[in-house]
């Protein structure tokens, strides 16, 4: 046959990628990039080369995100404006907390995290009261609920991470060094993740579910927060200080969240299979997304999360090389994370080579949870070793 | 005649088929999972001493001979670990030729009736020739991303597509990676010296002993491929030996070369806590080479000649203090020691002799800075810790200040003790005098020890007119006098807490309150008198208050001495900080090995997740003037968004064909 690539597909078109970023996609993208820049050009000087090879890897991936994902970029645009008014009314100094009525009440890093705990719980409430009173409305208030809660919990801690710094110049650090400081991650991450699969499947019968999990993050939080008094900015230990730890953290809890987000859908999976059998006319049966959807949901989770986590179970590998002396030590924290890897190795082949689905595998999820929750907290509470900061 | 047999497998087809089955590795995934547990629960490579103690002889044997101290080399584990890198190979082995086919493989010769049995298909006639259709098919999948084949079959023509064809390797690179890693791993992992150790080539040493006194058989020579090992040097030392802590001793790893800490500094924030720690190390690497040196930290090590030297950690490396043993027991001069951080040495006593270990010095010592200071934290100065032991072998445990502390507004040395390593230290402040030493207080404490002092002291009291009106006859006087000096010996031997039992052993119920409060008046006249004539000719210009409170913190300082226990007062006079760097040496060859398994790893997953391969068909058929034409796909995974994907591709496809 004598056409051509070229000759056939013209006229066949599918709609270009580059022509089809509308206007509010490329101011985006520009913020997004000027940002970066005038963050290289004021602070490049102080950054090693792996922190400016790090910031020029996150700007593109934030506009690949923004371009993708539309929802996110108002979101991420308000958390820019949020946080940098608190750079700004901080100037140098940290005094302007006791005096500064925004910051004092809104977005100091304490009370934008106060904010954010607060919308997550109202969130997991009115996601609930959509779903029982059948209502559309609440649902959209609720994602509104959970949108800002995720918007202020990332201002929360991009704020916290310029306060750290106005403490000391010395103390300066991202804010995923301790406990606290990643259980406000985790929440945001989850949330953020949920919402993509909220926005991909057009449901809002999971937000409940996922937003339970957060919930109880949050309430972890509070109880660190006012019993143990952990929400103060300590400096790192010589250990902390590499710029692994601003790759390696940040990608476990992509992992962390996703798994949390497939045992939630688990549990939905389960009711709504329940439902189905008992009650076919119920609320749940009718409400909930069809099983083959929360299975699928559940699958995509599990990928994603296998995917970053074995990135952030390499990324510690490499870490530990360079600080600890060996990309294995067996050490336990170490341990648990293949551990969760091959749980979920063994639930993917499960599903993928023996074709099971339904009951058992959600079972599994669910049960997964608790693996993973081991991982992330028992390890710190329980069993000691060379991760030993960040411990309970 | 024989029927003919059915072709019979091999053992080693079976094996073959075993260990490359789904179901063995499933559980080898899950068994992998429930044996590292152990590991994580039950610490690891302990002295054997804490598991007999934690689980009792017979449990101890039992876990022993399970390997559960260390798991992670035992040999039921490494069983395991074999066998899912042989599932894994045997599975590459077995999957890779038909998977590497499959990237390449259309299936132009699939028939009608297998696409009729897809999920995801649609079916149309219309009135125009295959050809014409075909262009148009092909068109619109090319358009999608697709790479076609085309293939004209006797009575029907296929146009086969597919997107994602390296999904396949995806599945390669992920079960390469697993093989490749752990493969890295095992290079890098102590199966050598545990097979040396069983064969008797190799023996952990058990006893303490100074690097050059372990024998041969606990040596490991420097051509050992994969080892990690700890050192401590002093600034200014050279070694060539790491140590590997293995169980309840050592083995020494001799090193290729010599590493000599030439300096080690440490850096801390302003509330003391280390910030960064960092070693100036020299290597000396054979006769006529050239020295080499670098500067090394925490997460910033030594990468030489496939040998890495991390800093660790740092500790004391034998820091030289000069002290001035103020006698506290009795009447004795004062001397000087030389004390070696991490050394002991003897001293006589009043009380017998003493040994002092001396356990660390601390250059800094940082702390909460005093409200309305102006500053969050102050560092107040060096101190050093020690042990002093008696010769029943019983050791108390003491920290001193070099520099005086301040405390409610004025200025002590100070000297915390305790018991037990486990307890709070308890404090003895000295008052400093105007030249900012002890010496004032020592005077006033040889004073009270003076016997010709006290006579003339307990001789003014009696004489004061407050006293004299109580004993107006000698031979109450006497009786005063005598009474005094008792009081006196009694605070000498035990302080105030002795004079007290004195009192309450001496004088009837009813007298004891009122008398008590004479007698501790008395006594105070008496001290306040030894302390004026200790603290006179001493120059400056101190004012009666300064003097007042001075005697007071004298006299409380004297009052707890029993129980500070120690016959001296150890004064850090001068020192010499000498710092040692902990290093550790890892030599793992297997490194860019498990690293390229790493890569294989994560790029196959995020292929085999992200890359699905979706294959879409289309078979035209001419009956009578129409052509129909069966549109079928199917995927490897994402049938959901496949189904999505694959409704669009046939709806726009059905619309092209309609608008011809
Ligand atoms: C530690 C070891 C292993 C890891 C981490 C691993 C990981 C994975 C992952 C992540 C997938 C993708 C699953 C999905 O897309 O749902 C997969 C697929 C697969 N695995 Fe493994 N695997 C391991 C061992 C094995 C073994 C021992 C076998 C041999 C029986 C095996 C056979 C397969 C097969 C046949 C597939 C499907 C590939 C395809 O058709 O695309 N895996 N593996």
């Amino acid at each position: 046959m004598a056409v051509t690539r070229d000759s056939m597909v013209k006229g066949f078109d599918k709609r270009p990628f580059f022509g089809a970023l509308s206007g509010f996609d490329w101011l985006f993208a520009a913020l997004v990039l000027a940002g970066a820049g005038y963050v290289l050009y004021r602070y490049g000087a102080v950054m090693d080369v792996y922190e400016i090879i790090i910031l020029s890897g996150v700007a593109p991936a934030v506009i690949a995100q923004g371009w993708h994902w539309k929802a996110v970029r108002a979101m991420l645009l308000a958390v820019a404006l949020l946080s940098l008014s608190a750079v700004w009314i901080y100037g140098a100094s940290l005094d302007a907390a006791q005096t500064s009525f925004l910051l004092k009440f809104l977005i100091s890093s304490q009370s934008a995290i106060m904010w954010m705990s607060v919308l997550f719980v109202m969130a997991t409430v009115t996601y609930f009261g959509a779903l029982f009173l059948r209502s559309d409305f609440a649902g959209h208030v609720a994602s509104a609920f959970t949108w800002s809660a995720a918007a202020m919990g990332l201002t929360g801690m991009l704020v916290r991470w310029r306060e750290s710094y106005l403490i000391h110049v010395d103390y300066g650090h991202i804010p995923v060094s301790n406990l606290y400081e990643v259980f406000v991650l985790f929440s945001v991450i989850t949330a953020l993740l949920y919402l993509y699969y909220e926005g991909r499947y057009q449901t809002r019968a999971l937000g409940g579910f996922v937003l339970l999990i957060i919930s109880a993050a949050v309430g972890f939080v509070l109880w660190y927060t006012f019993d143990r008094g952990a929400s103060g900015i300590a400096p790192l230990v010589p250990a902390l200080k590499s710029y692994w730890m601003k790759i390696h953290v940040p990608a476990n809890f992509i992992g962390y969240g996703s798994f949390s987000i497939a045992a939630m859908v688990g549990v939905a999976y389960l009711l709504r299979e329940r439902a189905g059998r008992m009650n076919p006319q119920g609320l749940f049966a009718t409400r909930m997304p069809a099983l083959d959807v929360l299975d699928d949901v559940m699958y995509k989770a599990i990928t994603f999360g296998f995917g970053f986590f074995t990135v952030a179970t390499v990324l510690g590998a490499l870490w530990a090389a360079e600080a600890w002396g060996g990309y294995w030590s067996w050490d336990p924290k170490e341990t648990w994370a293949l551990i969760v890897l091959l749980n979920y190795a063994a639930w993917l082949h499960m599903r993928f080579s023996k074709g099971w689905r339904g009951r058992p595998m959600a079972w599994w999820a669910v049960a997964g949870l608790f693996v993973t929750l081991f991982a992330f907290l028992g390890v710190n509470m329980f069993l000691s070793g060379l991760h030993s900061y960040g411990s309970l | 005649m024989t029927t003919p047999a059915r072709p019979r497998r091999t053992a080693g087809a079976i094996l073959l088929e075993f260990l490359g089955s789904m179901n063995l590795a499933i559980t080898l995934l899950v068994a992998v999972a429930f044996s590292s547990v152990i590991g994580t629960i039950l610490k690891q490579n302990e002295p054997y001493q804490n598991y007999i103690l934690e689980f009792g002889p017979f449990w101890f044997e039992v876990y022993k001979s399970l390997g559960l101290y260390d798991v992670y080399s035992a040999a039921w584990f490494l069983v395991i670990m074999t066998f899912l890198i042989t599932s894994t190979s045997v599975c590459v082995y077995r999957n890779g030729p038909r998977m590497l086919r499959d990237m390449r493989a259309y299936r132009e010769d699939t028939a009608e009736r297998s696409l009729r049995a897809f999920h995801n298909k649609a079916e149309w006639s219309f009135a125009h020739t295959p050809d014409v259709l075909r262009e148009v098919v092909m068109r619109h999948l090319l358009s999608y991303g697709y790479r076609l084949r085309v293939k004209q079959h006797d009575d029907h023509t296929v146009v086969a597509a597919m997107k994602g064809a390296a999904n396949r390797l995806g599945y390669l690179g992920t079960h390469i990676g697993v093989v490749v890693v752990c493969v890295g791993a095992l290079l890098d992992g102590n199966l050598p010296l545990k097979f040396a150790e069983l064969t008797g080539k190799v023996r952990v040493e058990t006893r303490q002993l100074p690097s050059t006194e372990v024998p041969a058989i606990s040596r490991l020579s420097a051509d050992t491929a994969s080892f990690r090992g700890l050192v401590t040097i002093p600034e200014g030392a050279t070694v060539n030996y790491v140590g590997l802590k293995l169980r309840d001793g050592i083995l020494l790893q001799e090193l290729p070369f010599q590493v000599k800490v030439a300096d080690f500094r440490i850096e801390q924030y302003d509330n003391g806590q280390p910030k960064s720690f960092e070693s100036d190390l020299v290597i000396y690497d054979g006769e006529g080479q050239v020295p080499q040196k670098q500067t090394i930290s925490v997460n910033h090590p030594w990468f030489y000649k496939g040998y890495a030297i991390y800093i660790v950690s740092f500790s004391d490396g034998g820091s030289k203090l000069k002290l001035q043993a103020w006698p506290l027991a009795g009447a004795a001069p004062v001397q000087t020691l030389q004390g070696e951080v991490g050394k002991s040495l003897k001293l006589a006593g009043a009380s017998g002799p003493r040994t002092i270990e001396f356990g660390d010095f601390r250059l800094y010592n940082v702390k909460p800075a005093p409200a309305g200071s102006g500053k969050q934290f102050q560092d107040i100065g060096p101190n050093f810790t020690f042990k002093l032991r008696d010769e029943s072998g019983v050791a108390l445990e003491y920290e001193n200040y070099m520099q005086p502390q301040e405390h409610e507004g004025r200025w002590y040395l100070v000297s915390g003790v305790r018991d037990n390593p486990d307890a709070e230290f308890t404090y003895l402040r000295i008052p400093v005098d105007t030249a900012g030493g002890i010496g004032r207080f020592m005077r006033f404490r040889a004073a009270l020890l003076d016997a010709q002092k006290v006579r003339m002291a307990v001789q003014k009291t009696v004489q004061e007119p407050m006293t004299a009106g109580l004993a107006p006859d000698p031979r109450m006087q006497q009786a005063l006098t005598a009474l005094l000096e008792k009081l006196l010996a009694q605070f000498n031997a035990g302080g105030f807490e002795t004079v007290t039992e004195f009192v309450q052993q001496s004088l009837p119920q009813e007298q004891r309150a009122e008398t008590a409060r004479l007698y501790v008046e008395f006594l105070h006249q008496t001290l306040r008198e030894l302390y004026d004539g200790a603290a006179a000719g001493e120059g400056g210009s101190i004012t009666q208050a300064d003097h007042s409170r001075f005697f007071d913190d004298a006299v409380n300082a004297l009052g707890v001495l029993r129980d500070y226990g120690s016959p001296w007062f150890l004064q850090l006079a001068d020192f010499q900080h000498i710092e040692a760097a902990v290093l550790q040496v890892t030599h793992a060859p297997g490194k860019s090995i498990v690293y390229t398994g790493f890569g294989l790893l994560i790029m196959g997953v995020f292929i085999m997740f992200y890359l699905p391969q979706r294959r879409v068909w289309a078979l035209l058929r001419q009956e009578g003037g129409m052509t129909r034409v069966v549109f079928a796909g199917s995927t490897n995974r994402d049938s959901l968004g496949f189904a999505k994907d694959f409704a669009e591709l046939h709806t726009g496809l059905e619309a092209r064909l309609r608008a011809l």
